[in-house]
């Protein structure tokens, strides 16, 4: 079994990247588990086609301890399997000890027991990683593979370097190690160039570029994947190829993460600046 | 046996056992620690390293900010329900430990015997646990109808941002009786000492003057810092009310949140525990006017003085022969006991390593019994608990205090008595001191070991060293101190016994060490088997 984990800075578009490119993988007739790791729990809408999800700790709170797999797993478009960790408001209580809780209780119910044959495991992680608890998807080996989402937008790119850290951190006491930089187009100049440069420059590489498309927004107000919304667009192709590049990815390193003047570097190096 | 070494040339220079002590440090930590030993030297004005954090990995015998202010503070309140926001085990273990006696009225409340906790599970952590709270603060409320709930921070309420003063003030309003919470999470501080400052300023702010009330007496005074650890307070409330001199209230042993709320009325503030009480006793002078003085009621001749140094503040004739006559009657009793238990203690050696102002003062009973203390020092004291109060100006504020609240507190028009400052001009002038708090060091032997929050490895150093017959700590030192072949005394919850203050504390106490030191049995520690195999036998070989 692959296990990944999306990260990058909010408002970027992991959970609708990483939903599409598991609409991808399932089309390719892979068996797919979903973790959302967001307290706000949309990260398995558009593979449910909608809110449908109870979260773990919802259930746990409801059902106290006693707890079953099917409630809180929901199959979703073509079998995929989906689970929102959930959490609090915001504002209130720890959301990174919600997620450990919830990861912990997930082990324990068995839903990674070999019965269910699960090719992939995917952690879509809220924004930033403020604290150990969000960090908990790359701890223990839970997840192995790590993907960043991130655009030629400088903050985008300064997340990623910062994620890069905390993967390095735990790299070098475990096995995650990270798959690439994903790039969710922004339209800005350059961008392509860019980031496959930052990606060099981190020592991994960028697993592809998702052109930036009104299609991906329509599929999404239709709560679904571009895949399902519309297979035969150009967009769809695109996640297709994305899932396709990980699921035959093979480069897996312990990240490099550039010093600050490095990122400013680059930025000027393309133009951005100007 | 152990062989004594010979003091009657003095104590011997503690130089190469600091060095020796040392040794077994990596350079920064030697250098670091070597700050927090004094060779004393009475005659001089030495500086000690103090309140500052211990150094991961020692053995430390310190506490949590959280049991200086629930434990040490408030613990000892009887009729304010003490809530504990957190997990289960901050409640329970730091339930009833210390001892603090009260005595109930007919009618009235005590808390003391119950254990209030919000119980916070993995579900409160995640989605926060004010609900939790409210509904604990409510149930209590429900059950027990009390005066007054005080709320105290567990460490994981500020990890994850619950507002237990919000929570307060919003019960407050709900149910109409005072309620207040405590930002005494467990890691504010180095140590225990940043707990009580928390406590301070919890209760100047919320309980001290709400309650206004006529004059009871002539001479009205409160008491700060006395905990009733196996009912010392008693003793004292006792001295007190045979002089005249009417006692409003304890901070905080056998105390009530009624008489806390007039304290303020007081004319005159006495200070047994500097450390954990100095800050209500400072806050109370600038907002009301009230004086203190620094007292002392453990050891016969301390209690003496300072019920002497309380008549004298009040010029009263009456008062005075009145204390005298005291003293006198109390001398006598106390005398006859010193000189019965002499033989057994004389000469011995005593080390305590305690508090922030116990280590101090039961120094003055052990020289009552003729016991010298070869060395002490403070778990949590700062560098005034050691040096006097006129190093409060050199004292470097870190940043470990300045997370620490520090009040700001005015002088409050209507209630502050300018004839109380008057008093105190006039009293300074004929020689009379005020705040003031000398030390422990100044009163020390030339040559004996200060050492502040002293760790398990010297501990064991000095034993070794100096071989003392008693020594005073409290439960987590205990028996590791008595493998050694030592007693040891607790000075935290006196063990089973108490009261140890006053007169008839001190008696109490040299009975207690006539037995301690007169007894063989320490002698007996090592298993006999050690020495000298308990079977003899040996191989029997075919020839």
């Amino acid at each position: 079994m692959r296990k990944i984990a999306i990260y990058g800075k909010g408002g970027i578009g992991k959970s609708t990247t990483t939903q599409n490119t598991v609409a991808g993988l399932i089309e390719a007739g892979k068996n797919v588990l979903v973790v959302g790791c967001d307290p706000k729990a949309d990260s398995t809408r558009l593979l449910l086609g909608g809110l449908a999800q109870k979260t773990v700790l919802d259930t746990l709170r409801e059902e106290g301890e006693d707890v079953e797999l099917d409630d809180v797993v929901k199959p979703g478009y073509g079998g995929v399997r989906c689970v929102e960790s959930g959490g609090p408001e915001p504002g209130v209580g720890c959301a990174g000890r919600g997620i450990i809780t919830s990861i912990n209780l997930l082990e324990q119910l068995g839903a990674w027991d070999e019965k269910y044959k699960t090719d992939y495991t995917f952690y879509d992680v809220l924004g930033d990683v403020v604290c150990g608890g969000f960090a908990m998807p790359i701890r223990d080996g839970k997840a192995e593979e790590i993907y960043i989402v991130v655009s030629g937008e400088m903050m985008a790119m300064y997340a990623a370097n910062n994620i890069c850290k905390g993967i390095k951190k735990y790299a070098q006491a475990g096995t995650v190690r990270l798959g690439g930089l994903i790039c969710n187009s922004r339209k800005v100049d350059n961008e392509r160039e860019m980031i496959e440069q930052l990606a060099k420059q981190i020592g991994t590489q960028m697993i592809h570029f998702v052109p930036r498309e009104n299609m991906v927004q329509r599929a999404e107000i239709n709560r679904k994947t571009v895949i399902e919304f519309a297979p035969e667009h150009p967009q769809a192709d695109e996640y297709r190829a994305l899932a396709n590049a990980i699921d035959k990815n093979t480069m897996f390193v312990i990240p490099n993460p550039l010093e600050m003047d490095q990122l400013e570097k680059l930025l000027i190096d393309f133009g951005i600046v100007n | 046996m152990v062989k004594k070494k010979d003091l009657s040339k003095g104590l011997p220079d503690p130089s190469a056992l600091m060095d020796e002590i040392m040794a077994k440090y990596p350079t920064k930590i030697a250098k670091k620690r070597m700050k927090s030993f004094v060779a004393n030297d009475p005659s001089e004005d030495q500086e000690i390293q103090a309140n500052v954090r211990t150094i991961p990995g020692i053995i430390t015998q310190r506490g949590c900010t959280y049991a200086g202010c629930k434990g040490v503070v408030l613990g000892p309140t009887r009729d304010i329900i003490n809530l504990v926001h957190g997990p289960i085990g901050c409640s329970f273990y730091a339930w009833l430990t210390r001892r603090n006696q009260t005595e109930v009225p007919d009618g009235g409340d005590n808390y003391i015997t119950y254990c209030f906790s919000t119980d916070m599970q993995d579900e409160n952590i995640v989605f926060g646990g004010e609900a939790k709270l409210k509904d604990a603060v409510r149930e209590a409320y429900e059950i027990f109808k009390p005066k007054a709930i005080g709320i105290f921070s567990t460490c994981p309420v500020g990890l994850i941002g619950d507002d237990v003063h919000a929570v307060s003030r919003e019960m407050k309003a709900e149910l109409g009786i005072n309620i207040f919470g405590f930002s005494c999470e467990g890691y504010r501080g180095v140590s225990q000492s940043a707990g009580h400052h928390i406590a301070n300023n919890g209760v100047f702010k919320n309980v001290v003057g709400n309650v206004d009330r006529p004059r009871a007496g002539k001479f009205q005074v409160n008491l700060l810092g006395e905990y009733n650890i196996g009912g010392d307070a008693f003793e004292l409330e006792r001295l007190f009310e045979e002089a005249g001199m009417t006692l409003l209230s304890t901070f905080s042993g056998n105390s009530t949140i009624e008489a806390m709320e007039y304290s303020h009325t007081a004319d005159l503030n006495m200070v047994m525990c500097h450390r954990s009480i100095n800050y209500i006793a400072e806050m109370m002078e600038e907002k009301y006017g009230i004086p203190w003085i620094k007292v002392s009621f453990i050891g016969a001749e301390g209690t003496a003085k300072s019920l002497r140094k309380a008549a004298e503040f009040f010029e009263d004739a009456t008062l005075t022969a009145k204390v005298e006559e005291i003293i006198a009657r109390e001398m006598k009793k106390v005398e006859a006991v010193r000189t019965k238990v002499l033989p057994k203690t004389e000469g011995k050696l005593a080390m305590m390593f305690v508090g922030g102002s116990r280590a101090h003062h039961y120094q003055d009973l052990f020289k009552e019994l003729n016991v010298t203390t070869v060395s002490a020092g403070y778990e949590f004291a700062h560098r005034d608990d050691y040096e006097g109060r006129k190093v409060i100006p050199d004292i470097k504020i870190d940043a470990d205090t300045r997370n620490i609240e520090d009040l700001v507190v005015e002088k409050d028009d209507k209630l502050f008595r300018e004839d109380l400052v008057a008093k105190k001009a006039a009293m300074l002038n004929k020689g009379y001191a005020f705040s003031d708090y000398e030390g422990m060091m100044p009163e020390m032997s030339k040559n004996s070991l200060v050492i502040d929050d002293v760790n398990h490895w010297e501990t064991e150093k000095i034993i070794e060293f100096y071989k003392p017959d008693v020594f005073c700590a409290g439960i987590k030192e205990k028996y590791v101190v008595q493998k050694h072949g030592v007693p040891l005394k607790q000075l935290h919850s006196y063990d089973y016994g108490g009261p140890y203050a006053g007169f008839e504390g001190a008696i109490n106490f040299y009975v207690e060490m006539e037995r301690m030191l007169g007894t063989n049995i320490w002698k007996m520690v090592d298993a006999p088997w050690k020495s000298e195999p308990e079977i003899v036998g040996s191989f029997a070989f075919n020839d």
